[in-house]
């Protein structure tokens, strides 16, 4: 294939992941990479790094609209940062010894984890009372409703939620993903942070915690300048189109045709990379 | 209790947060469209140039250069206007984004006399610079 008909499929095809990431809410670069290696055939190193530079994108992208509006928890996002990106920097010096088709595993098993995931009903559970360590921490926070109220919450379990952040940034770094799913569950179902505010923080966190892991990439030559630029430009314009989409559609049918369809490149990325043709 | 307590201290200083909070959106929206920018451009010039080559994605060639090795080949490819460089310098500029918003927290809790989340946007600001500083364990 030539460089530019790569260039061209690649644009179209990062825009369709930038779309179904952000309609089935699992982000963009858990889904470019199986279209990288699978459709493609590129090598999952490159692909890995192509999808970092695009979450780091797209999660900068989303997050400037969340800060503004005063939704992000700031001091809980630059706290959990120590783990996410502590953990991203082990798990992109793992990625470099790491034997390939190990990597395609974990990303197939990972895949049908955040799948699963996001199919699962979220309820909004608030709590006032925060413990006594994230009293000190000062994690409690407020955040404005469309309606313009302020809804005050508390914050539970600072150890366990930081402990799972490191796995998440530990996964992020490892394979070049966001890795919202983990990140949304230690915050939500461990820390008890309402569901607005936990994933609007993730969001705000990706960025660093991707920018941890990237300078290894960049030195391991995981950056290749000619598949990242289709690939940014792609997932960024996808995720927009595909929030304007979201204001106006109820997405649950659609996640659930999005989760059968991650679950069977899932299966394939396990299975190629079980038999080494990854 | 502790809660409105909090609130009470914080009085003074929500007006500026919420300053703070506009400064960073600004700084992540405009940082990343600067850097796309800075992308496509290269990617223009890098297709015009090589377009009509075949690809080789398929194999993974790995580098061990350190960072400060990167940056000084892609500033000597700027010179000589590659465009694979100026792709380059456009992810830099996207990686940069998280690190001046970072940079800028410290300084917002400085200036709020927040000295317990200095001490741990400090904490981040060095294990960025740790994994920088990987570059040179080779």
């Amino acid at each position: 294939m030539t460089v530019l008909t790569f260039t061209l499929i690649m644009l179209l095809g990062a825009f369709l992941a930038g779309f179904v990431g952000s309609l089935s809410g699992l982000g963009g670069g858990i889904i470019i990479i199986p279209l990288l290696t699978i459709m493609l055939g590129v090598d999952i190193h490159y692909a890995i790094g192509a999808a970092l530079v695009s979450v780091i994108a797209t999660s900068s992208g989303s997050a400037a609209a969340y800060v503004k509006e005063g939704i992000t928890n700031m001091r809980l996002g630059i706290f959990l940062e120590i783990a996410t990106t502590l953990g991203a920097v082990g798990g992109a010096l793992l990625s470099t010894i790491a034997p390939t088709s190990f990597i395609a595993v974990l990303f197939g098993l990972t895949l049908i984890f955040s799948a699963v995931n996001s199919l699962r009903k979220k309820e909004e559970h608030i709590v006032l009372e925060s413990s006594p360590l994230a009293n000190k921490l000062h994690l409690n926070g407020t955040y404005p409703t469309h309606d313009g109220e302020v809804i005050a919450y508390g914050t539970k379990n600072v150890i366990g939620g930081f402990s799972m952040m490191g796995i998440a940034g530990m996964m992020s770094g490892l394979l070049g993903i966001g890795s919202g799913a983990f990140k949304v569950i230690a915050m939500d179902n461990i820390m008890r942070i309402p569901f607005k505010v936990s994933t609007t923080t993730s969001n705000f966190m990706m960025g660093v915690t991707a920018m941890a892991s990237s300078v290894i990439y960049i030195q391991k030559g995981y950056i290749e300048p000619g598949i990242c630029m289709p690939v940014v430009i792609g997932v960024l314009f996808g995720a927009m189109a595909g929030a304007k989409i979201l204001v106006r559609t109820n997405p649950k049918k659609l996640r659930i045709f999005f989760a059968c369809l991650i679950f069977v490149l899932a299966i394939n990325m396990i299975y190629n990379g079980i038999n080494g043709k990854i | 209790m502790a809660l409105t307590e909090k609130s009470k201290n914080m009085t003074p200083n929500i007006s500026q947060e919420k300053d703070f909070q506009n400064i960073i959106g600004n700084l992540l929206r405009y940082g990343v469209w600067t850097a796309l920018s800075v992308a496509a451009i290269g990617g223009i010039v890098y297709l015009l140039h090589h377009g009509q080559e075949i690809e080789n994605y398929s194999v993974f060639i790995e580098k061990d250069k350190n960072i400060f090795e990167v940056i000084a080949s892609i500033y000597q490819g700027l010179i000589q206007g590659k465009g694979d460089s100026i792709i380059f310098s456009g992810i830099i500029l996207l990686f940069l984004t998280p690190v001046f918003r970072v940079l800028l927290s410290l300084f917002s809790f400085l200036l709020e006399k927040d000295y317990l989340y200095v001490a741990i946007t400090s904490i981040v600001i060095g294990i960025i610079i740790l994994s920088i500083s990987f570059g040179f364990s080779h």
